[in-house]
């Protein structure tokens, strides 16, 4: 490997960390959104966002990022690879998420929401204030698990022809040859980026734990 | 922008069958290959030897904390090197069980830490051979917790299979890719391949979920 | 649910009664086919401790829960100092009431649960001062020099700074009371608010509940099975079986000569 290359494979690692980054953020707001939506007081509400996640859960990210890629075009829309790729992994691990999100809100007591009730919090604030805050610790473990997939995810982008690792691997392995040595390489950056994602999440998942004074729980690890 | 043709459809229909047939053979195989694998891992891993859980721990992590995708290339491009030919669909095989294993492996670690201690004492009380403990009365025991789990993880390969398109398995998506990329016309094609996983996954998925209900009480 | 008989002989805006705080007319609650009370009709005059006693089962926790709005009648109407607490007069009928009426009225009743619930993400200072600043607009200042005055009432002053679940039961239990009374209710429920607590914590809960009794105005409505503490602060006690009730009056005819049998049995059973 020669020095252009790696520069290649570098440049290749920091747009799948971008993608991952982007994907993690609409994935984070579809969590939220269809989590809370499927706890609606309202049927029809919950039907929808159900359906939502059923679909998304039920097709393959891949066949999806095509269809994003190449079927919308047709329909008048041009989406760019880049956010091609960020929109179906955001719509996939968002519906994943939501499930997280909807577990950690019903693992929440019924007796802290009665309570809260009882001083005469708004719907709103028995949210912010009560329910959240002791719902969200609980879901930094599987949304670590769920960013890990996502990062995985990110690989399929190089099938749109995006540069992100994967495909300036492919690049870098037709110019050279060396397909041991390149793909070895980049396996080993993607798990060096897992390895980092799941430290700075176990800091996110302390701090909020800490926050709510479960700081004496936090140790010896969460299953 | 051009309007959905039925005609299409039906004509490009038996194409996308028979890519279906090459996704639901990976599925299987990898899911057999996955299955066996991960026991392996499993059982390794709770040997006495860090000799032995070291290495197989550090692989797993290693296997589960990559792409997939990657890992098939690396196996399409770097096993024939190494003398080992096989065709794309085994490749295929090979990286979806592969990988996959290394889930299952914590799917049976979680079954196997889920039968009560009380049961290894006892089957020490009775002089149970080892072999005998986990054959008679700890996977039986395990088996409840596992089958539902191990299930999701088949439909969860099952909707991975497309990227085995990119070593030139003929799946779906590669059917699909295959026909847009002489018609010009990728709608229909990937739509179709689209609404045939949900209409396989989605089912099946509500199966495990009864089956669930019935085997964990 | 539509007005029956009993509600169209309801008065619109009645004139409050000067003592009468909580009416209970004719209500019913059902879980499923069991019905827990019936055509219940109870009234407690403001500034009174009552105490609810009973078999378990017999509804008295369901009172609590109707009165905290945590449950709705099914037939039948509640009214707190006037007001209808789960229906609203429009166009001078009574029709089922929206949350924001429900909200309103709500501000008037404090509760103290068996399982204390406080909220385990907020110091005791902040369970305390929370709902005072985000429901009442009280300053910061304001709820917290409040607060610092129930938390010497309940003997805590020191623990402001602690998360609930430093506490003990019986510590946590108080900063409950005191979360409960710094909303200034004009009611205060307490669900067997001693039940979870080890044997030799309950004291301290219950001296700081008769202090509160002696030393306010608030209304107290009360499920316990401590039945020395419902002798001790008791104005009147109401004798509860299968949804009904079946006997109240002042604690010392309850407790040491009862009309009915059944109160009779219970009381045997229980002291």
């Amino acid at each position: 490997m020669t020095g252009p290359l790696w520069v290649l494979l570098l440049k290749g690692a920091w747009i799948t960390v971008q993608l991952m980054l982007y994907s993690a953020a609409l994935a984070a707001a579809v969590a939220f959104g269809i989590g809370l939506a499927r706890t609606s007081r309202l049927w029809i509400v919950r039907f929808l966002s159900g359906v939502y996640v059923e679909f998304f859960r039920g097709t393959s990210a891949l066949v999806l990022m095509f269809w994003l890629f190449f079927a919308l075009p047709l329909l008048g829309w041009q989406l760019a690879g880049l956010w091609a790729g960020t929109l179906a992994l955001g719509l996939s691990y968002g519906a994943y998420g939501s499930e997280v999100v909807r577990g950690a809100l019903q693992s929440v007591p019924a007796a802290q929401r009665e309570a809260a009730v009882a001083l005469s919090f708004s719907p709103w604030q028995r949210l912010r204030k009560v329910i959240l805050p002791q719902a969200v610790p609980e879901m930094m473990p599987p949304f670590n698990n769920l960013l890990i997939e996502l990062l995985k995810g990110t690989a399929l982008a190089s099938l749109l022809s995006i540069g992100e690792l994967t495909f300036e691997a492919k690049l870098a392995r037709l110019s050279t040859g060396e397909s041991a040595q390149v793909y070895g390489i980049i396996l080993v950056m993607y798990f060096v980026i897992a390895f980092v994602v799941t430290r700075v999440m176990r800091l996110l998942e302390r701090r909020a734990k800490a926050s709510v004074g479960q700081a004496s729980l936090a140790g010896g690890g969460h299953r | 922008m051009n309007d959905w043709s039925w005609d299409y459809v039906g004509d490009i229909m038996p194409k996308l069958l028979d890519g279906l047939w090459v996704t639901v053979q990976a599925t299987l195989l990898g899911s057999v290959a996955a299955f066996a694998l991960g026991l392996v891992w499993a059982i390794a891993l709770r040997s006495p030897s860090r000799w032995v859980t070291w290495p197989v721990g550090a692989l797993v992590e290693f296997v589960r904390n990559t792409p997939l995708l990657v890992q098939l290339f690396f196996l399409f491009f770097v096993l024939p090197g190494w003398g080992l030919s096989f065709g794309p669909l085994t490749t295929g095989v090979i990286g979806l069980g592969l990988h996959y294993s290394t889930y299952t492996a914590e799917v049976y670690r979680a079954g196997i830490d889920a039968v009560p201690r009380g049961q290894w004492e006892a089957a020490t009380a009775l002089s149970l051979p080892r072999g005998r403990t986990w054959v008679a009365v700890i996977l039986p025991q395990a088996f409840r917790r596992v089958v539902p789990a191990l299930g999701n993880y088949v439909i969860a390969m099952f909707k991975d299979t497309p990227m085995l398109s990119a070593i030139t398995v003929g799946d779906m998506l590669f059917q699909a890719n295959s026909i847009g990329a002489t018609t010009f016309d990728y709608m229909e094609p990937i739509t179709v391949v689209g609404v045939l996983f949900i209409v396989i996954s989605y089912p099946t998925s509500v199966l495990l979920r009864v089956l669930e209900r019935r085997l964990v009480r | 649910m539509s007005a029956d008989s009993s509600l169209s002989k309801v008065t619109v805006n009645p004139a409050v009664d000067g003592s009468e705080l909580i009416r209970f007319d004719k209500v019913t609650k059902r879980f499923g086919a069991n019905t827990v009370l019936d055509a219940l009709d109870f009234t407690v005059s403001s500034g009174k401790h009552v105490t609810l006693i009973g078999p378990s089962g017999s509804g008295k926790t369901t009172i609590l829960r109707l009165l905290m709005t945590l449950a709705r009648p099914d037939e039948g109407t509640i009214r707190v100092g006037g007001e209808y607490l789960t229906h609203e007069e429009r166009g001078g009928r009574l029709v089922p009431a929206g949350e924001k009426h429900v909200r309103e009225v709500r501000k008037n009743i404090g509760m103290v649960f068996q399982q204390f619930n406080l909220f385990p993400n907020m110091k005791v200072m902040r369970n305390i001062t929370e709902a005072p600043v985000h429901v009442l607009g009280l300053s910061a200042d304001e709820a917290e020099e409040r607060a610092r005055g129930l938390l010497e009432l309940v003997g805590l002053t020191e623990h402001a700074d602690k998360f609930p679940t430093q506490l003990s039961g019986g510590q946590q239990q108080r900063v409950a009371i005191a979360r409960a009374l710094a909303m200034r209710p004009q009611v205060l429920l307490l669900d067997e608010v001693t039940s979870a607590l080890d044997p030799e914590l309950v004291a301290g809960v219950l001296d700081v509940l008769r202090d509160i009794a002696r030393t306010t105005d608030i209304t107290m409505l009360c499920v316990t099975h401590e039945m020395n503490f419902a002798r001790d602060i008791s104005d009147d006690v109401l004798m509860f079986d299968a949804g009904r009730v079946i006997e109240s009056g002042p604690p010392e005819k309850i407790f040491n000569d009862p009309d009915q049998e059944r109160t009779r049995q219970f009381l045997s059973a229980v002291l």
